[in-house]
């Protein structure tokens, strides 16, 4: 059991970077190097891709959310002029496996649904055809016969189903994925000691990622060597990607899988398994290139990566002096027809479950329930972000109930500066953080006093204006071990989650960096150049990047989990180390002297203290390629100026048993927002007055990126919050399968300003002292949204426990709350 | 299914007379990105909500996923690639890149031809202004604050150089 505090003795690092030196690059808002191509409309996108010969593929989508694949007859598509080949579900099993599942025991999913399906959208057949066009022309032409079987889309009802209502019967009588009870810490004890326990009902409905490109793959197959090449928008080929090979049933050195630029992902590209499939088996079946992209209903409908659907029930207990002492929650969590990554996007949350805050136990019951819905994958804070609305929102319970001051009630509760390195009950660190500091931050860009006086003022006008304050964490760089307590036994038990760098620096002394995971609409090559142009003290223009796929990949995660960035300074600055041992050895000798007597300073080795007494790092790289007699005659010294170097997770260890998860995802950011919204009571309409984003995410590389990602996480936040939800009916249909009924937040949907404070704390853990930014404003702004609305409502006491609410949500909620009141 | 008969067009693309034969139904994405390989028209939501694909037809912006290439048949289209190349970009697009108008670029090529219809329209919009043109595309990446901070450098960058094309 780990037991909640200040750990005494912290565990060791290996950061070689400290936080605190004098930095000429990083910290600087530096342009990115990504954006030209993208600006002159030469990105290269999957769809970008052509390849000689090639063939366009579509997929025949299920209409039914449940049913037995009785037939199909593709006579009449396969005899279409410029169809290429029309390929079932039963014919794809001839070839193809399983797709990837991380559960354990697995859930099969097959790239086409082979004898039944479950879920609208699921593809039941891939055509192949010389255009998308005739592809769609020939998928209306195939006639399927269906015996619809009941479907079930609620989740409480899923927890009771029996017989036919049962997607997978093979795995168990019942809908019930997995069912978890978690204790960490002395939960009971606490609780029966507790003098008050606040408890709320929260649903947190369905959304995605939906990021404006769709994921697709175009694929080939060479007869003459019987290997694949897969071009796709995904991530983590270099992690996982053999187990693609697995799925198409041949060696993984038979697929070579090619990385591009992805138009958005937002957790969503994170693994594509199916489109890398069905496009790789439609070029072996059809024997031409074969270009599969999901449609915008494909990809809503489809895309294997819904987010959570959870409702909770949850407890807190507090002391009679209102501390936090502990957190119990039941919670269901619809994850759709399939289980790809099991309870992950639970165990991401037992990272920071109990938010900033100083409680001492946690229970959690989890119920992952099937239903005939697209499957749940990655969004934009993998559950996390679902976490911190349950904290913040059962703390404004407890502020509301007990009536306490919500600033001071934080304050109270939050983990101080001086308790870093932090223990959780879950067995998880938090490296360093200021809560208060970040809290205090919030207060003072906003105005907070005043705000609350000009709230007075409006409310005697009969304005509901509200301000909302959400205090989350942002954990980063998962280690992946807490799938070792997740899964039932361990089916995926490793302790690696490794990001790789490789740097050649060129005879005329240009730098390439080799990134072994893809540009993700991140900015991986501005960080890369960066670091290394700070190690190195090169002009960032003289540095390129490019993206290793499969077959000259070294191990690389991807980003995700607000890791990249860490990792890659890490494998930057690693690789980095060796280049510059080498130069050194190599400029040693040209000057003569001792390399321990050198210095870098711009782009030239020289000697410390010996102004002009220097080569540039062209003239040192022209002497490793191509002088090598000149060299002492050492066979450790060999031509050339090359280094790979993998860099492991900062700080992570073993998993101690289900009460005690280890350290498993500790480089701990934080985030305080205080928006400040006005609801118009009669459309029920939110606008927002001000808002302020203050975060800590440690040393900043690029403080302009960041912003970036605090300000769209943020609408994306607002998305989730006001907008976003996919609904299906009782049927399993799915009612808004497109961006006509499934609304994104436009800009007249967001603040016209979000304004951003820096708190620096950095990571004592890692190079730089770097922390994760990436799922970004996301993971606090639906709390902080809805406790302004919440706030701005009160004289009507509306309470809000459901995300999003739009307008006719909420609307319904001040019919009620009035109705309730004229009582 | 009977395929109807190709029709030949004439369009001008960012200057270049083309003409083509085409089938009746061809998007005029698919004919901007697949037959005349601009690759910089990019596709969303295949139904006209999120601008992505947004063209000027004759100066105006128009959505290119829901318009077919016969339609622009004796017509003038501007895309992305009309703008500034590499080494010499566009002030839109220096602006774009100096206030991180742009995150995964793929909503980008939509949001600077609509800006360039603004921008023609009205060299010195306001900020309510750019808002109120901007909320016709969507962007996934950005929280839509840094591209209208992109838009307003703009209109300064072209004050000192010049109009937009």
């Amino acid at each position: 059991m780990a037991e909640a505090g200040k750990i005494l003795s912290p565990p060791a690092g290996r950061q070689r970077e400290r936080p605190d030196q004098r930095l000429n690059v990083i910290g600087t808002r530096m342009l990115r190097k990504e954006d030209p191509r993208f600006l002159i409309g030469r990105g290269h996108f999957i769809d970008d891709i052509e390849l000689p010969n090639m063939a366009d593929a579509a997929a025949l989508r299920s209409p039914h959310a449940h049913a037995r694949i009785k037939s199909i007859d593709a006579n009449a598509a396969r005899a279409l002029p410029g169809v290429v080949c029309v390929i079932t579900g039963e014919e794809a099993a001839q070839e193809t496996g399983p797709l990837p599942c991380f559960a354990n025991p697995t859930v099969e999913q097959r790239c086409l649904a082979l004898g039944k399906v479950r879920h609208v959208g699921e593809p039941v057949a891939l055509i192949v055809a010389d255009s998308r066009y005739i592809a769609e022309d020939a998928a209306a032409l195939i006639r399927v016969e269906y015996q619809p079987l009941p479907a079930v889309s609620d989740m409480m009802e899923a927890i009771n189903s029996r017989g036919d209502t049962v997607l997978h019967p093979e795995r168990g009588p019942d809908n019930i994925a997995e069912h978890r009870n978690y204790t960490f810490g002395p939960v009971e004890q606490e609780f029966a000691a507790a003098a008050h326990v606040v408890k709320r009902r929260l649903r947190w409905s369905r959304s995605g990622g939906q990021p404006l490109e769709t994921a697709g793959a175009v694929a080939s197959y060479d007869e003459g060597s019987g290997k694949f090449t897969i071009h796709v928008n995904g991530s983590m080929y270099n992690y996982i990607g053999f187990t693609i090979a697995a799925a198409l049933k041949v060696p993984s050195h038979q697929v070579n899988i090619v990385p591009a630029d992805a138009g958005g992902s937002f957790g969503s590209k994170l693994f594509l398994h199916k489109v890398s499939v069905l496009a790789a088996l439609g070029a072996r079946t059809s024997g031409r290139p074969v270009k599969y992209i999901e449609d915008r209903i494909d990809n809503i409908t489809a895309s294997d990566n819904h987010g959570s659907d959870r409702t909770y029930d949850v407890e807190l207990a507090l002391d009679a002096s209102h501390r936090m002492t502990a957190l119990r929650y039941r919670v269901v969590d619809d994850y759709g027809a399939y289980f790809q990554y099991g309870l992950g996007t639970h165990g991401n949350g037992f990272s920071q479950t109990v938010g900033p805050y100083r409680i001492r136990a946690v229970g959690a019951e989890i119920y992952a329930v099937f239903t005939n819905k697209c499957q749940q994958g990655a969004c934009r804070g993998f559950g996390s972000e679902v976490t911190n609305f349950m904290i913040e929102r059962i703390v404004d319970a407890a502020v509301e109930e007990l009536n306490l001051d919500p600033i001071a009630f934080r304050h109270d509760n939050f983990i101080q500066p001086d308790e870093f390195p932090y223990q959780i009950p879950t067995g998880n660190l938090y490296d360093s953080g200021n809560y208060p500091g970040a809290l205090e931050m919030a207060q003072q860009m906003l105005g907070y006093q005043d705000w609350r006086d000009k709230q007075q003022a409006a409310r005697t006008q009969g304005r509901y204006v509200g301000i909302g304050i959400a205090s989350c964490q942002e954990k980063g760089v998962f280690s992946a071990t807490e799938f070792w307590m997740l899964n039932r036994s361990p089916g995926f038990a490793l302790t690696s989650s490794p990001e790789s760098a490789s740097i050649k620096i060129d005879p005329t002394g240009k730098a390439v960096i080799s990134l072994h995971a893809p540009c993700w609409g991140n900015s991986p090559e501005t960080v890369a150049a960066m670091v290394l142009a700070e190690q190195l003290t090169l002009d960032p223009a003289d540095i390129s990047i490019t993206y290793s796929d499969t077959d000259h990949g070294l191990p690389g995660t991807g980003p995700g989990g607000s890791r990249y960035t860490v990792m890659i300074a890490g494998a930057v600055t690693g690789a980095a180390a060796i280049i510059k041992e080498k130069l050194t050895r190599v400029a040693g000798h040209m000057l003569e002297a001792d390399p321990r007597d050198l210095e870098f300073r711009q782009g030239k080795v020289g000697v410390k203290g010996a102004p002009g007494l220097e080569v540039s790092i062209a003239e040192i790289a022209m002497q490793a390629h191509f002088f090598r007699l000149s060299l002492p005659d050492d066979p450790t010294l060999t031509s050339g100026l090359d280094a790979n170097y993998t860099y492991d997770h900062p700080l992570a260890t073993l998993p101690k048993g289900e009460g005690d998860f280890g350290i498993f995802y500790p480089i701990m950011g934080h985030m305080c927002h205080m928006p400040v919204v006005e609801v118009d009571a009669e459309t029920g309409e939110v606008s927002f007055l001000d808002y302020v984003a203050v975060h800590d995410c440690g040393t900043m590389i690029n403080p302009m990126t960041v912003d970036g990602h605090v300000r769209g996480g943020t609408a994306q936040g607002i998305g989730t919050a006001l907008l976003e939800e996919f609904r299906y009916d009782n049927n399993g249909q799915l009612l808004n399968t497109s961006f006509t009924d499934y609304l994104l937040p436009r800009v007249g949907n967001v603040p016209p300003q979000v304004r951003i404070g820096h708190l620096v704390t950095p990571s004592p853990y890692t190079e730089y002292g770097v922390k994760g930014a990436g799922e970004g404003g996301r993971m606090v702004a639906p709390p902080a949204v809805v406790s302004a609305i919440e706030d701005a409502l009160r004289p009507l006491g509306v309470r809000i426990d459901t995300v999003p609410v739009p307008p006719s949500r909420l609307r319904a909620l001040i019919r009620e709350a009035q109705a309730r009141r004229s009582r | 299914m009977t395929a109807m008969d190709d029709i030949e067009i004439n369009v001008t693309v960012n200057g270049r007379t083309i003409k083509r034969r085409v089938e009746p139904r061809l998007l005029l994405t698919d004919f901007i990105r697949h037959e005349i390989g601009l690759t910089g028209t990019h596709v969303g939501c295949e139904n006209g909500v999120c601008g992505a694909c947004t063209v000027l037809l004759d100066g105006l912006a128009t959505r290119a996923c829901c318009t077919l290439a016969v339609q622009a048949d004796g017509r003038r289209i501007e895309t992305v690639e009309s703008l500034g190349r590499l080494n010499n970009l566009s002030p839109l697009q220096r602006a774009f890149w100096e206030m991180h108008g742009l995150q995964c670029g793929y909503c980008t090529p939509g949001m600077l031809m609509l800006m360039t219809e603004l921008l023609r329209e009205n060299p010195t919009p306001d900020r309510d202004t750019i808002r109120a043109r901007l909320n016709d595309n969507i962007c996934r990446c950005t929280g839509y604050e840094d591209i209208v901070n992109s838009v307003e450098r703009a209109v300064e960058l072209m004050r000192a150089e010049g109009p937009v094309r």
